[in-house]
């Protein structure tokens, strides 16, 4: 065939088309990554040390040491009992405030306060709210409830919030032109549209909880966390492994129940 | 040049795709092969390159045995195959042009694949290909955004850049409209010729199967129960790999060869 | 208009409500035992309100001057959650191809994958932390692993259910040009779950950034070694300056991803 009238070059279109954009961010991205990989000083001789001990470490974490159970079954107890509460608590101040946090229901003031609290408290990994409320409040399970629920709030504020500002406002209209009042507009305009998602997102939330309070103890706020990072400062890796097998079942048990059935909610 | 013998396909669900089946093909000839939906066809088609695997059975290209080849060896064969699809199978995220080069894939490195390094022969054949079907200028255009006789199109040049010795057609027309299809048909029955290779062509479509084929072959329940010149497919030869039907409207007169 | 029976109307029917009333009956029981048998001293919870007072009064004004310590240690937050996201990425590969059923070369596989990704994903990046203090030492190289350890197996996950979802079609018509398995995963596979695996990872890297200002706490770099020593001292107006720079990398982290997400999609 004879192909000498036609043009042959052919580049596939790059992803940036401008060149001068997609060169800025090649050099930039390279650039920084070779300055991140110098800022934290990596360096090969720390990652060989690393190997032996390694080894080292899973030599001592096998088998899993359940010799301490009356104790691991405490914190697990314990874990359990927070997320429980936290749950309950935050599932009902959820309410108010995801009425607060919806645009068409709320009023300026009160959404912009319940949106300020949302972003704050969304923003804060659970355990950096933790160490600070135990800083406040000393060790133990009342902090760590206040930072279950404190989180807690932050994801149903949102979550629930958004779930009532997609409602339809014909219905709560039509229930407004029968003559109801706030609380009769909430309960028989709104409430009916989000309560499966309220339902739903309940469960999750222990799930999330219960996840949260194994780990929480590590900074002190109750739970089988405080045991666990105990096991491992005193170097007992074989009970920190019984601790996190028994951690990993809860965790995975709570996940399968909370889908189940959220599954059958929908 | 291009034999099957004896071919078997029996799945794991123990249900007989082909019962044995043997064809030969001795010069570049369009072969249709008509049989009712779940009679084999796809599967014949398959194992002639194995893309599913014969249960026993030989396929000879060339003097080359397929089925006993292995790893590298079949990737050698298969890329002596051209295949087409009834879906098209492009890569709908690539643009035509890669999609047109991915017929290269069994030819390059890793590398040149990874980075898109076509040798340059390569790439003039597809601007040429591209202009011989009429799709000029869409080298750059993403695949999903082509209507289905252009995807077509694009299947069949990737086919032919691998440089097949034979073509492999699934039901190249079935998502199609009828003038799209005839064009379609056209265009592989053109193509086959001008490369002088022979094509096999599934077909559900009886006339247009006729009308394009030097030879049809009859397969149902997984034997082959015709096989001939298309001026032979008569009524009771559709009867017989269909079952009992009107054909009198389907089958094509010789008055109409000329329209 | 009078009717003449009257007809008793009522939401849920009897069974319903006695079903209804069982699962609230037992959310109750379930709470009540959880505050009963809790390790808490209710009566001295009165004094809570007190005592967060106190500590906030304690915080006030945070220490604006503080910040130039604060931002090296802000700048090493940030490179750990990217170059665990990118080392993450790149070992999802071969974790996610194993991990779905169409690409695995062998059911073993599917089953050793499945356990990394469990594995990877139930234990928190804090006890991963842990972990990697103990072999590299306390810093950031630790808080890397930890991260990189947390995220393989959530990317791995997502990237594999979308490599099941693929069109098996365009694999079939790759394979048939004769490509051999890696140009097939290259040409057949990859462009079908890109789009994924972009999405996934600029999520995973907002996730990071969080998650790489706690795991200071158990010494693997960050912020948050910065947080823990300002707290052991007492330096309370220097923990709130660094609350609000974390919740500002926080909010900026999502604000980027979320823009690079728009811009993808």
């Amino acid at each position: 065939m004879s192909t000498s009238s036609l043009s042959t070059v052919w580049k596939r279109d790059h992803f940036i088309k401008n060149p001068w954009i997609r060169w800025t961010i090649i050099i930039a991205g390279t650039a920084y990554i070779i300055f991140a990989l110098n800022d934290i000083h990596f360096d090969m001789q720390r990652m060989r040390e690393g190997w032996p001990r390694a080894v080292d470490f899973f030599h001592r974490m096998v088998p899993p040491d359940f010799s301490r159970w009356p104790m691991i079954q405490k914190g697990v107890l314990e874990s359990l009992q927070m997320a429980v509460i936290a749950t309950t608590v935050s599932i009902i101040l959820a309410i108010p405030l995801s009425l607060g946090a919806a645009r068409n229901i709320s009023i300026k003031w009160v959404y912009l306060l319940s949106r300020a609290f949302v972003v704050i408290a969304r923003s804060f990994p659970p355990i950096i709210v933790a160490i600070i409320f135990v800083k406040a409040f000393g060790f133990g399970p009342f902090p760590g409830i206040l930072t279950l629920a404190f989180t807690a709030l932050g994801f149903m504020g949102k979550l629930l919030g958004e779930a009532i500002e997609n409602i339809d406002p014909g219905q709560v209209e039509a229930v407004r032109a029968t003559g109801a009042n706030w609380f009769k507009v909430q309960l028989y305009g709104v409430a009916p549209q989000v309560m499966p998602r309220y339902v739903g997102l309940s469960i999750y939330l222990l799930d999330i909880n219960l996840r949260a309070s194994t780990i929480i103890g590590i900074v002190g706020a109750g739970g089988i966390g405080g045991a666990l990072f105990n096991a491992f400062h005193r170097y007992e890796y074989d009970t920190a492994f019984a601790i996190l097998l028994v951690i990993i079942v809860i965790v995975l048990g709570m996940e399968f129940i909370s889908s189940k059935v959220r599954g059958r909610l929908q | 040049m291009f034999s099957v013998k004896n071919l078997v396909k029996k799945y794991p669900t123990g249900q007989m795709a082909l019962k044995g089946c043997s064809v030969d093909i001795d010069k570049a000839q369009i072969v249709s092969i008509f049989g009712p939906s779940g009679a084999g066809k796809s599967t014949f088609i398959r194992c002639i390159n194995r893309l599913v695997e014969p249960t026993s059975g030989e396929v000879y290209l060339d003097d080359v045995e397929i089925t006993s080849l292995k790893g590298r060896e079949l990737h050698k064969a298969r890329r002596q195959m051209g295949m087409i699809f009834q879906e098209y199978n492009l890569i709908e995220r690539l643009t035509v042009m890669e999609n047109v080069l991915s017929g290269r894939l069994g030819y390059v490195s890793f590398l040149q694949a990874m980075f898109r390094r076509f040798p340059k022969e390569s790439i003039d054949e597809a601007f040429y290909l591209l202009e011989r079907v009429g799709l000029a200028g869409y080298h750059n255009q993403r695949a999903d955004a082509l209507s289905g006789g252009q995807r077509q199109r694009v299947g069949i040049i990737r086919a032919l850049i691998q440089h097949p010795k034979i073509l492999l057609v699934d039901e190249p027309t079935s998502g199609l409209d009828p003038k799209t299809a005839m064009i379609i048909m056209q265009l592989i029955k053109d193509l086959a010729k001008e490369k002088d290779i022979p094509a096999i062509v599934n077909i559900h479509d009886v006339a247009l199967g006729q009308r394009y084929a030097d030879r049809i072959i009859g397969l149902t329940e997984g034997k082959i129960v015709f096989d001939g010149p298309p001026a032979e497919v008569s009524e009771e030869t559709l009867t017989m790999i269909y079952g009992e039907e009107d054909w009198s409207k389907t089958i094509r007169k010789v008055e109409d060869e000329e329209e | 208009m009078t009717a003449l029976k009257t007809t008793v109307w009522k939401r849920f029917s009897k069974k319903q409500s006695l079903e209804r009333y069982s699962i609230e009956f037992v959310i109750v029981l379930v709470f009540v035992w959880a505050t009963k048998s809790v390790d808490i001293y209710w009566p001295f919870i009165t004094d809570a309100p007190h005592q967060a007072a106190d500590l906030l009064n304690r915080m006030t004004p945070p220490d604006f001057a503080f910040i130039g310590t604060i931002i090296p240690s802000l700048i090493e937050t940030i490179n750990i959650a990217t170059l665990s996201t990118i080392f993450a990425l790149i070992l999802s590969f071969p974790i996610a191809i194993l991990n779905a059923r169409n690409t695995t070369p062998h059911p073993i596989f599917l089953v050793v994958a499945r356990v990394i990704v469990v594995t990877s994903r139930s234990v928190n990046e804090l006890v991963w932390g842990l972990i990697f203090v103990v072999f590299f030492g306390p810093g950031a190289i630790a808080g890397i692993a930890a991260l990189t350890m947390r995220s393989l197996g959530f990317m791995s996950k997502l990237v594999s259910e979308s490599i099941e979802e693929i069109d098996p079609g365009q694999v079939e018509a790759i394979r048939a040009t004769g490509a051999n398995g890696i140009k097939v995963f290259l040409y057949g596979v990859l462009p079908q779950v890109m789009p994924t695996i972009m999405g996934t990872t600029i999520f995973r890297w907002d996730i990071n950034i969080r998650q790489s200002s706690v795991i200071g706490l158990v010494g693997a770099g960050g912020i948050g070694i910065l947080l823990t020593s300002a707290m052991n001292m007492f330096r309370w107006r220097n923990v709130s300056m660094i609350l609000i720079s974390i919740f500002v990398v926080v909010l900026a982290g999502e604000y980027v991803s979320a823009a690079v997400r728009k811009k993808l999609t």
